[in-house]
């Protein structure tokens, strides 16, 4: 046994099929540390639910073992894995009064009367709904049933709990309130976390570690800020945040930085990513905060750009400009006193330095 | 000035009508319009079911003969105690000879006869004798002349029976229904060898129970299994549970007449594997057993229905959330699963339980003599022994015990509790 808190799981090859024609999830690899806060991102349909349902023992994997604690657990049925979980529609039973659904998982569990009635008051301390014990599911507001939910996958001190976009039906101020509760109790019980949502904004502010999916495949795991500022391909690139694109061709690659000729022309200098040899087509990735209007003098790559229109957004202005041939090349520029004035229908200069323009692999 | 203040209390259109007007005109139409879109099933159901259903439930207490064919005779009898045990004055014969003399005329004794003859036998044969005789009495002493055509005039008996049906209202076909009598004591029950009506009563509720519960039983598992399965193959199941109703009742109930009987497919199936000897073939119809096998077979799919119904709206995840607790398949099912679910046991029950309460086919054709069912008896009475009045007694009886199961039911499991869709 470990003495760390919270448990490991282990995905070691798994695969998972319904039909036995497509693979849902394909090749699985993926390590999940003592009390990690690991959040499964993706678009809809790339198979995070499944994974969590496989975790949880609801659906057999294809092929493949997981494990907890470094024990198999692929035929170990959902009851015996004490896994907590947290429900999209949080599944709270209608029937049963608050305190009698958060006593549910002790009652199976044979608790005394008094140890059950003990956590239950804890639990719900915890999430600060103290006086709502005695009523409905129903009778609570969306939040306050969000909270519950959690409450209840956590009361029977579970070293693993799983949470399938428990916040979707949140509308957006609860939902950050929410995010940061659910991190703050993670933080103080020290237990592991799965979590599952297609929101990046949630996947970067709440979690250890973000792993990316498309189509079945993890893309890209590591820490919120290396996903945002490496991303490993234009997947992820596109999916984390606002980003310019570029397509050309690898002209010559120096170490780790490559030379880069656009269709119009224009020779770029950019951080070799996920290129392999002269010749091989290449997306460029930019994040819009990157790119200068001013003091370009220093930066690798200067090119000329012209300005098709201005958003004025407060603590900063969208340009939107045409750059390379791209119309929907976008630069957030500050919105600071002796900045450059700009106006619609302008040509000016933008630069940008090498390291934050990444040569990925091709899209479209 | 003046103006403003006008246009502020009394809102007008542009055409000038005030603004209330114009729209309770507008509602108007639309009401007439809802009324007389309900209007033909209106006056439908008030022709072919309220009215009808009125005037039986009247006859259970009307008593219209009586007073209506010996009007003499009854206001006479009211100054008679009838429980003095002494004959009635000279007065009352000499009314009774009036009243009677006009009966005759008119062909009515035999009937007050016959219908005094359900509570005091041998009534009919005495109004029959002494209606062929009244025309000869004389003036003067009828008491004499009463007690000479027949000498049971003088039963203080037939006296109180004519007194206490001497009123236009009567409580004597409830007092059947429920095998009570009138006694000089007040009013009794029958000795209980002559209990015929409780008795029916009795079975007919623990027959309707045993057939609700069968129904629970048999059809809470297919429910189960019709609202886990995928869209299309639950449909196809459904279109078999509703097979029956296709099915005209009549020869379902034959069908099962052909299955039961002891020369029938079961019992001869049953004596060629062995299982029962030949001589020892099951009886399984014109009893109990197979008045409970027909009815749940033909009241089965009101039980399905709601539960499915109920059952399609619950989500499979509060089952994963109760095993991802720690509960295992059957305690996850009967703490979370099940008491979702009694919602539509209770309207299943309650559908199958009135339905099977007032059946009257099924119990007559397959039931014999000790499975049929109250309804069996109100129908005798209505077709062949004539007494309507009993026949409407024991409809308002039956009636009334399904209200009370109703409140009874709506006070212990609430009737907002059930659902059927
Ligand atoms: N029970 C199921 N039977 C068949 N296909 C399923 C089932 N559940 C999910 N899928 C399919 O598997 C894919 C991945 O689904 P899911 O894991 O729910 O994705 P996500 O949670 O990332 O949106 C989808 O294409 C979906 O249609
Ligand atoms: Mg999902």
């Amino acid at each position: 046994m470990t003495t760390e808190r919270g448990a490991s799981v282990r995905f070691d090859k798994v695969q998972k099929s319904y039909d036995g024609e497509t693979l849902v999830v394909k090749d699985l690899n993926l390590d999940i540390k003592h009390g990690e806060f690991l959040t499964m991102l993706g678009p809809s349909g790339s198979g995070k639910t499944t994974c969590l349902m496989m975790l949880a023992g609801f659906e057999p994997a294809s092929h493949g073992e997981i494990f907890l604690n470094d024990r198999p657990i692929n035929n170990v049925p959902p009851h015996k894995r004490g896994v907590g979980m947290v429900f999209q529609n949080y599944a709270l039973f209608p029937h049963m009064s608050v305190a009698e659904n958060l006593a549910f998982p002790l009652q199976v569990r044979s608790l005394g009367k008094a140890e059950q009635q003990e956590k239950v008051k804890h639990a719900l301390e915890m999430v600060e709904l103290g006086e709502f014990g005695s009523r409905r599911p129903a009778q609570l507001s969306g939040g306050q049933q969000q909270r519950v939910a959690v409450a209840r996958a956590l009361v029977f001190d579970p070293d693993l709990v799983l949470m399938d976009e428990p916040l979707g039906a949140l509308d957006k101020q609860l939902r950050e309130q929410m995010q940061y509760e659910i991190k703050h109790i993670h933080e103080n019980l020290g237990v592991t976390i799965v979590y599952v949502t297609h929101d990046q904004t949630e996947a970067l502010t709440m979690s250890d570690r973000v792993a990316v999916f498309n189509d079945g495949v993890i893309q890209q795991l590591s820490s919120p800020d290396a996903l945002y500022e490496t991303p490993q391909n234009s997947f992820v690139a596109q999916f984390i945040g606002e980003n310019n694109k570029l397509s050309g061709t690898v002209t010559a690659i120096n170490d780790n930085i490559c030379d880069v000729r656009l269709a119009d022309g224009t020779e770029l200098k950019a951080d070799k990513v996920n290129v392999n040899a002269v010749g091989d087509n290449t997306t460029l990735s930019l994040r819009p905060e990157r790119i200068e209007i001013a003091a370009v003098d220093s930066m690798e790559n200067r090119v000329k750009g012209h300005i098709e229109e201005l958003i004025y957004l407060g603590d900063h202005i969208r340009v939107r400009m045409n750059v390379a041939g791209n119309p929907e090349f976008i630069v957030k520029v500050r919105n600071r006193a002796g900045e450059q004035k700009l106006a619609e229908g302008q040509d000016i200069q933008i630069g940008w330095f090498a390291s934050d323009c990444k040569a990925l692999d091709p899209v479209g | 000035m003046t103006d403003q203040t006008h246009a502020q209390t009394v809102l007008t259109t542009q055409d000038g009508v005030p603004l209330k007007v114009s729209i309770s005109r507008a509602l108007r139409r639309q009401k007439l319009r809802s009324v007389l879109l309900v209007a033909p099933l209106f006056l439908f159901i008030l022709i072919s079911f309220v009215l009808p259903i009125a005037d039986m439930l009247f006859r259970s207490v009307e008593n219209p003969l009586v007073p209506g064919t010996l009007p003499n005779t009854v206001v006479a009898l009211q100054v008679w105690d009838e429980n003095s045990g002494e004959m009635p004055p000279e007065e009352v014969f000499a009314a009774l000879a009036a009243d009677l003399k006009v009966a005759v005329a008119a062909k009515t004794h035999t009937r007050v006869g016959s219908r005094l003859n359900y509570e005091n036998p041998g009534i009919a044969s005495l109004f029959r004798k002494t209606g062929r005789r009244v025309k000869r009495f004389e003036e003067g002493d009828y008491t004499a002349q009463f007690l000479k055509a027949d000498k049971k005039w003088g039963d203080v008996g037939v006296w109180q029976t004519i007194k206490q049906f001497s009123s236009p209202m009567t409580a004597g076909y409830f007092l059947a229904a429920a095998d009570a009598q009138r006694t000089a004591d007040g009013v009794q029950f029958k000795p209980e060898d002559e209990r015929i009506y409780l008795f029916l009563f009795g079975r007919t509720l623990i027959l309707s129970v045993t057939i609700t519960i069968t129904c629970i039983l048999l059809g809470y598992p297919i429910a189960f299994l019709l609202s886990s399965l995928p869209l299309r193959s639950s449909n196809l199941l459904m279109i078999l549970v509703l097979l029956p109703f296709w099915t005209s009742l009549l020869v379902r109930t034959s069908a099962w007449k052909v299955l039961l009987q002891q020369q029938g497919v079961i019992n001869d199936t049953l004596v060629w594997l062995g299982i029962v000897g030949d001589d020892s073939r099951l009886a399984l119809i014109n009893n109990q057993t197979g008045t409970i096998i027909a009815m749940t077979h033909i009241l089965l799919p009101f039980m399905i229905l709601p539960l499915f119904s109920v059952m399609k709206t619950i989500s499979p995840t509060y089952m994963r959330a109760a095993k991802s607790m720690g509960a295992s398949d059957w305690y996850a099912f009967w703490r979370v699963y099940f008491p979702q679910t009694i919602p539509g046991i209770g309207a299943g029950s309650i559908l199958v339980f009135i339905l099977s309460i007032g059946y009257y086919i099924t119990p007559e054709l397959v039931g014999g003599t000790s499975g049929i069912f109250i309804s069996n008896r109100i129908a005798y009475h209505i077709s062949f022994s004539l007494n309507w009045g009993l026949a409407a007694a024991l409809g308002v009886m039956l009636l009334v015990v399904v209200m009370v199961l109703y409140w009874l039911y709506d006070r212990i499991v609430g009737i907002d509790n059930v659902k059927l869709g």
